[in-house]
């Protein structure tokens, strides 16, 4: 058994079925009867809607219904919302648009969802869709973030200037009065770049309403169905959530974007009780790129004050934040609680004041993507301390070293809300330096100028705030709802094992990882333990996965369930063995008496919970025990990032030659699944960097809507990683010691690696570093060079 | 995808029947640019007429010192094919780096320089080759085919159904490619032939095109460096989100260059 | 609607559909063969790979009128007589997925070009993956492990 156990690198459960293709997402399930919907997108970013006339759609082959905002507004129906309330520095409310699953009076960005046309098959609802004739009175659009503002395009009635909320945190006195001292102040505009998240599985619903049940049931690639079947319920009011299941079956990775509710899920649900039919909507690769919620998008300044030596004294930070057209599901606390609180970093700066402006644009809603926040403040934070480092004429290792918080000051209060409840910065930079092999930089430098390339380094310590709670502290912020984790575990008469998660897995292998933890905590089998996860009729509440909360939160409601059995089975193994309940002592699956070589095996306590012919009076039969974790803070991963590249001067291409990522994740149940988490967040960390770009035109048209344009990486783009987990700091306020993994890659490569393309080409410039910005930036250096 | 009737005639005889007799119909070759553009409703043809069935299409084969390449080829058949890579290496290369293997295993010749999409790599080998399109009825010189974007000297109803390319001296392909669609974004096809050196660029302007300043230059001195004075005008040029006119003025020269330094 | 009959994973299939059925709309929703996945509409991600006559080919980019005659395997006829092919047993071991929504694709891609490499005596190293796999687009793995495992893949086939 210890070969499954925590810490061992078992390998996944999950795998069979996707290996063979016997994976079940939402496209693969078929209904009985079921029938497809076309949704008619806005093709401009900023008009009004005069009518809209159907008759002809609803007249072609097929055509079982054709439904506008008219109808949603007719039915009663609410909108979308955004669950978190952020305040403005006057203590305003921030300014939330309507956001209405069928727009209504007006279009707000290109692929707004205008009109649904629901068909007998998919063809027959395109084509009556083509058929369906919109009159849109175009309006001017604003597209960019830093110009939104004094536009005078008003994109929601009576919200002035598009401005959400005008956000602040820290000692803004206490900052400026720091910088009033400095002896040297560094200081950084960044952009950081607009990504679509590009989970390979697009989305997709299939929603039946059961006449004959009154009831309703969505399959829908969601990473929370509990969130999607309570906001489906409470707001958009299509059904009580009593009689609503939301089903995320298999999903094809989410990254963020699976997050949210969508006006899809909610109209094919809907148009499922006005057609009578189950009604089907799958989105094709360029809807995906016009109607998922977007990432990042940032415009940012950035100043350091110093003392002589290079020691931080204080952080100013303005940044304006794209929230799109509408504010999506947790949009309003991206650039604000899980960006600006990340503003410390590593370091023991004493005074950090940032504010933040979001605003919104006519371009798809902006929510949170892979790192949600905390890529951008990394980005922000990492580029600069780098300029800190060039400007002092210091190592960029030593100029991080300096900084550090102290291994001896956690908990450690930061300046901007949070505290890091442990940490040990220096080992990680201690053995990034060494696997990387930093001290040979300046040889391979000079073997590749031999070969005409210009080689570079980059650094970046990151650090990541996972787990986001505890509920009343972010309830005091604004946050709708708690962000506990619920968990179950229930045995049945043969001693296996169920597992019921709150969670859910789009790719990260809780099927594995919570069997592991469980087997390990109950002594049974881990081929005995089945984890189910992501069916609100199974799981009785949960809040879903994202910001690297599943095993810190969720995995922790699974130990608390755990201690429950224990618990429950010592007061029966106690009745079984003649002793006293506080003599029973659990191990390895064995309740024995202490002392004593009398025990009873963990199945043989639950055969006598369900058949209880010889049970201790009074005593609840059945083993099935229940527990809602709420954590008491954030966990606080750590790691150095270190990316070394080639620069073709001939050309701009830019090729990572090493990437070496050494992380603090705390204890780790399964090194196999952490490791490829890494991966995978690099790989979207690098593609930001170096290939990954939204584009809008000034008109508002997504430039980059397919994969003929947006460059998403490729095996060829990327090298093998050098990826170390240290021993670490076990996290203080989880059993477990776990602090999460998802999102480390994504956080901390981007720095990383547009520090190692300055310092290869001598210049700043901003992501992605394509080959002609690189050849750009070469060429204006080689101008200056000659000019001097 | 917009209805259509289907096809699959056995001779190209046929298939030239078949568009008289429907004259919104549309050849479908390998299909790799064609499906797409029938999916996202971009074309509407009455009626598709499938080549897959027309084994005349197929085959390559010496002819003296000529390669003929059937249009029904598909690339990775160029790219493996040993006739091919012993006579003229420079084309096995320039297929094996089309699309990807997925791509290559359906996408043909024919199919490729009958849409010439400015971006597409057969051109680039047609053109730099001084190579010769045969169709249903006529000869027609590399050079004279490519018309225009997205244009060729196809008249109504004519179907490619080979290309003959001569054996070159020395020739070489090397592509700079979109890092998103991994299309061409500049091929530089050099070659050294009986008549004379030739350059051809395709993915850089709206159709491939020659460069005869680097084919003077290269007349005397094939190798990179007898270009390296040169400069490559921007105007007329692509330009577009991954590439302005003057990158890829830039790059042409580059790619040129690399090409250059794979013959030995 | 014109009649198609191929050869799918071994088993002789039939169907009247329309000539604008995409090969991989054929497989998914006329054969139920859902290991087929489509996750562009572009020829790019390779999600919908499936091998026609020995050769992968991307399903999403062919309509299935074209394979009269053809065929064709899916990721749920690769392995035989229950036991699963080298390669999907290599993804397995080397954490060659997540998601698992392009895996199969991916797998698929993996053995043709595992395939054409020992036909042409070509060695399979990490650069020659990395090239091979242009076609087939993962969001979850970095493909780190992927490589990993179409290198032991090729090994044990």
């Amino acid at each position: 058994m210890a070969t499954n156990g925590i810490g061992s690198s078992v390998k996944r459960k999950e795998d069979l079925r996707f290996i063979t293709g016997s994976g079940r997402y939402t496209d693969d399930i078929q209904l009985p009867h079921q029938a497809y919907a076309c949704f008619v997108r806005s093709p401009h970013a900023h008009a009004t809607i005069g009518s809209i006339d159907r008759s002809a759609a609803e007249a072609m082959p097929g055509v079982l219904g054709v439904f506008t905002g008219e109808d949603v507004a007719a039915d009663g129906l609410g909108g979308l919302i955004c669950g978190w309330m952020v305040k403005s520095k006057d203590g305003s409310p921030m300014k939330a648009g309507p956001h209405p699953i069928l727009a209504h009076g007006k279009v707000r960005y290109v692929g707004d969802h205008v009109a649904v046309v629901v068909a007998e098959t998919l063809q027959q609802a395109r084509d009556a869709a083509e058929a369906v004739i919109v009159d849109y009175g175009v309006l001017p659009a604003a597209v960019d973030v830093a110009k939104t503002h004094d536009s005078g395009i008003e994109i929601h009635t009576d919200i002035p200037n598009n401005l959400v909320y005008d956000w602040e945190i820290g000692d803004k006195a206490a900052t400026d009065a720091a910088f009033a001292n400095a002896k040297h102040v560094t200081r950084v505009e960044l952009i950081n770049n607009r990504l679509v998240p590009n989970a390979m599985e697009p989305r997709a619903a299939l929603g039946h309403y059961d006449a004959g049940m009154d009831a309703y049931t969505l399959y829908t690639t969601s990473q929370n169905p509990h969130v999607a079947r309570l906001v489906i319920s409470a707001f958009v009011g299509i059904a009580p959530e009593h009689k609503l299941t939301v089903i995320a079956p298999d999903v094809g990775g989410g990254f963020g974007s699976k997050i949210f509710i969508y006006a899809e899920e909610c109209v094919c649900l809907w148009a499922s009780k006005k057609v009578r039919r189950p009604v089907k909507w799958t989105a094709d690769r360029t809807e995906a790129f016009l109607s998922d919620a977007h990432g990042r998008d940032h415009v940012s300044v950035a100043e350091m004050a110093m003392d002589e030596n290079g020691q931080f004294l204080a952080l100013r930070v303005n940044t304006k934040a794209n929230m799109g057209a509408y504010l999506s599901t947790f949009s309003s606390c991206i650039p604000t609680y899980l960006y600006a609180t990340l503003l410390a970093g590593q370091y023991k700066t004493p005074a950090i004041y940032c504010d933040v402006q979001a605003y919104y644009t006519n371009t798809a809603p902006v929510d949170a993507y892979r790192g949600a926040g905390r890529p951008e403040a990394t980005y922000l934070l990492e580029t600069l301390v780098e300029e800190c480092a060039k400007d002092m004429q210091l190592d960029p290792a030593e100029i991080r070293r300096r900084n550090f918080i102290p291994k001896d000051a956690f908990p450690y209060q930061t300046p901007v809300a949070l505290q890091y409840d442990t940490g040990d910065y220096e080992p990680c930079l201690d053995k990034a330096l060494e696997l990387a092999d930093y001290a040979g930089f300046p040889e391979r430098r000079r073997q590749s100028e031999a070969k005409g390339k210009l080689r570079g380094i980059g650094f970046s310590a990151y650090i990541e705030a996972c787990g986001i709670a505890p509920s009343a502290v972010i309830g005091s912020l604004g946050a709708g709802v708690g962000l506990w984790e619920s968990a179950k575990v229930r045995f049945s008469h043969t001693g296996k094992v169920q597992v019921l998660t709150g969670t859910h897995s789009h790719g990260q292998g809780h099927e594995t990882t919570f069997a592991q933890l469980v087997a390990s905590k109950l002594g049974v089998a881990y081929e005995d333990v089945d984890v189910i996860h992501g069916d609100t009729s199974k799981t009785t509440v949960g809040m879903g996965t994202y910001g690297s909360r599943s095993l810190a939160v969720g995995g922790e409601a699974l130990v608390k369930a755990c201690d429950k059995v224990i618990a429950k089975g010592k007061k029966i193994a106690a009745h079984l063995l003649e002793a006293s309940e506080q003599d029973i002592v659990f191990q390895d699956g064995n309740f024995s008496v202490a002392g004593t070589d009398r025990s009873k095996s963990i199945g043989e306590i639950v055969f006598a919970a369900l058949v209880p012919h010889n049970y201790p009076p009074g005593l609840e039969p059945g083993m099935e025990e229940t527990a809602y974790y709420d954590p008491a803070n954030f966990t606080y991963p750590s790691g150095v990032y270190i990316c070394e590249l080639e620069v073709d001067p001939d050309s701009g291409v830019v090729e990572i030659q090493k990437f070496t990522a050494v992380d603090d994740f705390g204890n780790v149940i399964n090194p196999m699944i952490v490791e490829g988490q890494v991966h995978g967040g690099l790989a979207q960390g690098i593609g930001q960097a170096l290939l990954e770009n939204a584009v809008y035109d000034e008109s508002g048209q997504l430039i980059s809507a397919s994969y003929m344009d947006y460059t998403m990486p490729r095996a060829d783009d990327l090298p093998s990683f050098v990826v170390h987990t240290t021993a670490g700091t076990a996290c203080t306020h989880n059993s477990l010691g776990v602090k999460g993994c998802g999102e480390a890659g994504a956080i901390g490569s981007p720095p990383a690696v547009m520090n190692a393309v300055a310092d290869a080409i001598g210049t700043r410039i901003s992501m992605p570093a394509t080959p002609e910005k690189v050849w750009r930036a070469l060429q204006k250096t080689q101008l200056a060079q000659a000019a001097e | 995808m917009y209805a259509f009737g289907y096809h699959r005639p056995g001779s190209v005889a046929d298939a030239v029947k078949l568009l008289a007799d429907h004259p919104d119909a549309k050849l479908l070759a390998g299909g790799q640019t064609f499906i797409p553009t029938l999916k996202q409703r971009l074309a509407q043809p009455s009626d598709v007429i499938d080549l897959g069935g027309i084994a005349e299409l197929r085959g390559i084969r010496a002819e003296g010192d000529n390669l003929v390449i059937g249009a029904m080829v598909k690339h990775g058949e160029v790219m493996r094919d040993a006739t091919v890579k012993s006579m003229i290496p420079a084309l096995a290369d320039m297929a094996g780096v089309i699309g990807d293997t997925q791509v290559r295993n359906r996408g043909t010749l024919g199919g490729s320089i009958s849409n010439n999409d400015p971006a597409a790599d057969y051109p680039g080998a047609v053109v730099g080759l001084g190579a010769t399109v045969i169709t249903d009825r006529r000869q027609i010189a590399g050079e004279d085919f490519f018309t225009g974007l997205f244009e060729t000297a196809l008249e109504e109803g004519e179907i490619v159904t080979a290309v003959s390319f001569p054996k070159p001296v020395a020739a070489a392909y090397e592509k700079f490619r979109n890092p998103a669609s991994r299309y061409a974004m500049v091929g530089v096809f050099v070659a050294k032939t009986a008549g004379g050196v030739r350059v051809a660029v395709t993915g850089a302007g709206p159709c491939v095109f020659r460069l005869p300043e680097f084919e003077q230059a290269l007349s005397t001195n094939f190798a990179a460096d007898a270009i390296q004075h040169l400069n490559v005008d921007a105007s007329g040029l692509n330009a577009d989100i991954h590439a302005s006119a003057e990158y890829r003025a830039h790059l042409i020269k580059v790619v040129a260059k690399r090409a250059l330094a794979k013959i030995r | 609607m014109t009649s198609v009959t191929m050869t799918v994973n071994g088993k002789a299939v039939t169907r009247d559909i329309e000539p604008r059925m995409l090969l991989s709309t054929f497989l998914r929703e006329e054969l139920g063969l859902t290991g087929t996945h489509v996750g562009c509409d572009t020829s790019q991600c390779g999600c919908c790979v499936v091998h026609v006559d020995g050769d992968s080919v991307k399903s999403c980019t062919a309509l299935a009128v074209q394979f009269d005659g053809a065929s064709v395997t899916t990721i749920e006829g690769l392995g035989q007589n229950g036991t699963l092919h080298p390669m999907q047993e290599a993804f397995r071991e080397n954490h060659g997925l997540q998601c698992g929504f392009c895996t199969t694709g991916m797998i698929m891609s993996s053995v043709d070009l595992v395939k054409k490499a020992k036909e042409q005596g070509i060695t399979i190293d990490e650069h020659y993956v990395r090239e091979g796999l242009e076609g087939n687009i993962c969001r979850c793995t970095g493909y780190h492990n992927i490589v990993k495992a179409v290198i032991a893949g090729a090994q044990a086939m």
